[in-house]
């Protein structure tokens, strides 16, 4: 049998959701209980009254993304252990193979991201353009999109900058989960997509999920500059320091225009 | 963790001992948080970290003893105490890191 360590490796590989409790003193200091998402675990910590301890402290700690040390008591002395979540690896979902979208996967796989460029135009959506990107798919994004997996974890970034595929693209990521959806274009693109996806029978909160004009304003005005602006956005937005909350000192792109 | 799995990986393929130390604690202006990683192995190679650079050359001396040893260990560092030479955090943060052996393969 494998060790733990191996298989938390291979859960975080598998893109499993896990939590590892790793005991730090009392009876056996390293001894280890990981549990997946899936409901299974592996290992456990010594003696049993901690271990039963932790599953049962643990649950709500699962999917947080957060580590901590606890301190449990059993048979009158602490026990101190140190608890991980690891969530899924974060994903990029970037819409329109444009030039910015070379730049924004860079900086993507920077922070771990996976990345998937779709466009529906073959000469855009090429390697030699895109050789970073983990999935290249060619194709109608509102048709490729329902079959990637949009979940809290997803950012999904619009760059193609025409309604032709944004709209129907647009649909698809206000009805899933994804955690941060960006469009790229002026306050007026905004407003008059807005107008559109109301009209389409979306409601204002659905709508307030879209951060566009996408990105903080660096003041950039090329590729990567924009790029860094729509990842820097991401961060913030990720952090609990959304721009467009009203204590917010950052500033949104285009804000001066 | 996932930031210093290839790196991982490609070390026990390799064979080599491996110790991973990892922020189980830490507060006031401490440089990186809970969950912060740095895995180094006997022949010097490290990858990730655990604070601004300021502790990670003790924590390798300190894994080398948990790799002898095969016993965990927790090590708290503080402010240093520049009298003293101490090794220490100069932002005055505080971090408590558990450094183990990465043996089971």
């Amino acid at each position: 049998m494998s060790g733990i360590h191996d298989q938390l490796l291979a859960a975080i590989e598998q893109e499993q959701g896990a939590l590892l409790a790793t005991q730090m003193s009392g009876d056996k200091p390293g001894a280890k209980l990981l549990l997946l998402d899936d409901g299974t675990s592996r290992g456990q910590l010594v003696p049993e009254a901690l271990d039963q301890q932790v599953r049962a402290d643990v649950q709500s700690m699962l999917n947080t993304g957060e580590a901590t040390s606890r301190s449990y008591e059993v048979d009158g002395a602490t026990v101190d252990v140190y608890l991980e979540s690891h969530l899924p690896p974060r994903r990029m979902v970037i819409v329109g193979a444009v030039h910015t979208a070379i730049h924004l996967v860079a900086f993507a796989r920077e922070f771990g991201c996976h990345t998937t460029v779709v466009d529906a135009r073959e000469m855009f959506a090429t390697r030699e353009r895109f050789p970073h990107a983990d999935e290249l798919l060619i194709g109608w994004p509102d048709e490729i999109m329902p079959d990637l997996n949009l979940g809290p974890q997803t950012d999904i970034v619009m760059l193609a900058h025409d309604p032709k595929f944004e709209d129907p693209a647009m649909e698809v990521a206000l009805k899933s989960r994804a955690g941060y959806i960006g469009a790229m274009g002026s306050k007026n693109t905004s407003a008059a997509r807005d107008e559109r996806l109301k009209a389409r029978g979306f409601s204002d909160e659905q709508i307030a999920r879209i951060h566009g004009p996408v990105g903080l304003n660096l003041g950039g005005k090329t590729p990567p500059e924009i790029a860094i602006s729509i990842m820097a956005e991401i961060v913030a937005v990720r952090r609990g320091k959304d721009q467009r909350a009203s204590s917010s000192p950052l500033q949104p792109a285009k804000s001066d225009q | 963790m996932r930031d210093i799995l290839q790196d991982i990986r490609e070390w026990q393929s390799a064979g080599e001992e491996i110790a991973l130390a990892t922020v189980v604690k830490a507060s006031g202006s401490a440089p990186r948080q809970a969950g912060a990683k740095l895995a180094v192995t006997r022949s010097g190679k490290m990858v990730g970290s655990v604070s601004g650079g300021c502790v990670e050359g003790a924590v390798f001396e300190k894994a080398m003893t948990v790799l002898d040893s095969g016993s965990p260990e927790v090590v708290h560092y503080g402010i240093s105490d520049e009298l003293a030479w101490d090794v220490g955090l100069s932002c005055g943060g505080q971090i408590d890191v558990f450094v183990e052996p990465f043996e089971d393969r």
